[in-house]
């Protein structure tokens, strides 16, 4: 279902108008408003009024992560403290953490676009929604669940953990639609399947995944497992949280909320901006909001636009399914490779589980690249013959789809099992 | 069915608008706030064509009308109602009607002219009644009629209203703003510059606020009246704050 028909199917030539107007006042608020961006556009003598054409945009300085770390907590905010109603924030495992304020009107829009989401995913006001984000300073939780509200959906904001309990819930109050990320929802399929539950026998139908990578191939697998239909979500804490970009029900790329953000891609290393179809890194620009507002945030995620025409009708641009992050890019002989693409292939092999490490290193000035992978307890004690045709199917197909030639390591399973929190998913002994 | 893109005007060597860019969708009512020397006016001029824009796009209904002469924009269907209301006072209120109607005279569309004159009166009881009497006597409200009517009667698909309620009674203006709702209704589509921010957000569909030659912010009415600028700025809530 369509939910905002005004906004998300508006011909092209009045979302550009659109485009231009609120990027233009956005420019004159930040200006007048936020030292930080102020003092930059004087530095390099750009001015809001400068500003013509959308493409006008890719003139102005981008703002990194690093810019809104160093005005931790409030230095960017547009609006005084007492103006905003909702404080958000990152979890700062990196560093500091970074901060988001919304006002009353934020908050709705943010409301009005995760409600486009949820609608595009199929949920209706006949649904009952489980939210299995953690609810606290993380936007997934609250925006998803504002959203399921607007459209009158019933919210059971369940949070994260327990999956015992979560699985009784979802059988027990009928939950028909499931908000998570996607490997949660992997997990609670094989705990239905283990505890000996027939997922048939829930009311389950529809998944939205988000917060994290989904790749087409672990899609597929819970969509089967849970026999539901799911659609993939994006969304970028510091620029609002969910409600950036959705799948519809095609299922063919996220449409971009483009009344609400301008979405440019980039080349992570020269910072130029490349044409549609081509992958980089997305850059957005927020176009409503009042506490927070962003110029050319780079959200450090590969994708690409695509501005065809979707058969869903809506005209707003799509972005593909995120490939990964442009600081886990590794550049293999001159090729650009992202973990989630070996991820994705790792999904489609039998016999291994999409854990891995990568390991790339440089021996007599030549790139290598080594891959490890868990094997899953069925084939590890089986014989080598068959250990070594698996190995050679992954680098086989590493070499069609990603391009480079790979050596790959099978190891026992629950051997690179993450200790304390994440093992590190690449090394590059090059650096 | 109006597009402003990008336009900048100067009077002199002052720049009144920075890169404005507007837009107005068939049947609404768009408001731009903003304080006195804002641009509001000149905006309204340069898209009538009255004032010449230095640089930018002006579309009306997919044309480029800028540039054009005013009585032609005006045939495409742009009626304006100066600030001021700048009535002709020596005539009477019939004639300042009927001088509206002005570039349809040549196309013999007299007998539409004296319907259009008919449903006016409908709109307007009381100039029927003073139909004969000089316009210059006539009450404030009255006069502001006069104008409204006046650009009506070149039967514009978008009205531009300027300041409709400057100088009036409380209860005069609501009528007037009561009018311009029945005109939307009517279809026509409204761009309505206003400093009296409450009474045009009660009947604006969307808005837009100007400081100094910029548009800094644009919305649904609904944002607007929640926004703590706007509210702090022009619809006179006690607030006071600095922020560093």
């Amino acid at each position: 279902m369509i939910w905002d028909r005004r906004y998300e199917c508006m011909p092209r030539e009045e979302i550009e108008q659109l485009q231009l107007e609120r990027l233009q006042s956005t420019l004159n608020r930040v200006y007048r408003n936020v030292s930080f961006y102020r003092k930059r556009f004087d530095l390099l003598k750009i001015l809001p009024d400068e500003i013509q054409n959308i493409k006008d945009l890719a003139q102005f300085p981008l703002t990194a992560k690093e810019d809104l770390r160093e005005s931790y907590p409030y230095g960017m905010f547009a609006l005084p403290l007492r103006e905003v109603v909702r404080i958000h924030s990152s979890s700062g495992v990196t560093g500091k953490p970074t901060v988001t304020g919304y006002t009353r009107n934020d908050l709705q829009h943010w409301s009005q676009l995760t409600a486009r989401v949820l609608a595009a995913g199929g949920v209706t006001k006949d649904d009952v929604v489980q939210i299995t984000f953690k609810y606290g300073l993380f936007t997934g939780a609250f925006g998803l669940h504002h959203g399921a509200e607007l459209i009158g959906a019933s919210v059971i904001p369940m949070s994260t953990g327990n999956t015992g309990k979560q699985v009784m819930i979802m059988q027990d109050y009928k939950t028909t639609a499931l908000v998570g990320t996607p490997s949660y929802a992997l997990l609670l399929a094989r705990y239905i399947e283990s505890g000996g539950i027939n997922p048939k026998s829930l009311s389950l139908k529809i998944g939205l995944f988000g917060g994290e990578p989904c790749p087409e191939a672990l899609r597929k697998e819970v969509e089967e497992r849970l026999f539901i239909k799911a659609t993939d979500n994006y969304g970028v804490s510091e620029v609002m949280g969910p409600g950036v970009s959705a799948e519809c029900e095609r299922q063919n790329g996220l449409h971009i909320a483009e009344d609400h953000f301008i979405p440019e891609i980039i080349d992570p290393q020269t910072l130029r901006v490349l044409p549609p179809r081509t992958e980089g890194e997305l850059v957005l620009t927020t176009l409503s909001r009042e506490a927070f507002p962003l110029v050319r945030y780079r959200t450090r995620d590969i994708t690409s636009l695509d501005d065809s025409p979707c058969p869903c009708g809506r005209t707003q641009v799509r972005m593909k399914k995120v490939l990964g992050r442009s600081d886990d890019i590794l550049i293999i002989k001159g090729v650009n490779v992202f973990p989630s693409q070996i991820e994705s292939i790792l999904l489609e092999v039998e016999g291994v589980e999409p854990r891995y490490q990568i390991i790339a290193d440089r021996v007599e000035g030549i790139d290598t690249l080594e891959i490890k992978v868990e094997m899953n307890e069925g084939v590890f004690s089986d014989e080598i013959k068959i250990l070594q045709n698996i190995s050679s199917k992954i680098e086989r197909k590493l070499r069609d789809v990603v391009g480079v030639s790979a050596k790959v390591k099978l190891v026992a399973p629950e051997s690179l099992q993450p200790q304390e929190g994440k093992t590190a998913k690449v090394i590059d002994r090059r650096k | 069915m109006l597009r402003v893109e990008s336009v900048s005007a100067f009077y002199g060597a002052v720049q009144a608008l920075r890169n404005v860019s507007i837009h107005v969708s068939p049947g609404e009512i768009v408001t731009l706030l903003g304080a006195n020397g804002a641009g509001k006016t000149t905006l309204l001029k340069v898209i009538s064509g009255i004032h010449s824009l230095a640089k930018g796009r002006l579309l009306f209904n997919g044309q480029n009308i800028a540039g054009l002469p005013v009585e032609q924009i005006l045939r495409l269907g742009v009626g304006q109602v100066p600030e001021g209301r700048q009535i002709f006072a020596p005539l009477s209120v019939m004639d300042n009607l009927t001088l509206g109607a002005y570039v349809r005279y040549q196309r013999e569309e007299k007998k539409k002219i004296i319907q259009d004159l008919e449903s006016l009166f409908e709109l307007f009881p009381v100039l029927q009644e003073r139909q004969k009497q000089r316009a210059g006597t006539l009450s404030g409200g009255e006069q502001q009629m006069v104008a409204i009517g006046r650009a009506l009667m070149s039967r514009p698909k978008l009205l531009l209203l300027d300041e409709p309620s400057m100088g009036l009674a409380p209860k005069v203006v609501s009528g007037i703003f009561k009018t311009v709702q029945v005109l939307q209704k009517r279809s026509t589509t409204i761009l309505l510059v206003e400093q009296n921010a409450k009474a045009a957000l009660k009947i604006a569909d969307r808005g837009y606020v100007i400081e100094t030659g910029r548009i800094i912010l644009e919305g649904e009415t609904k944002d607007l009246l929640n926004n703590k600028e706007v509210q702090r700025a022009y619809l006179g809530k006690e607030y006071r704050e600095v922020w560093e």
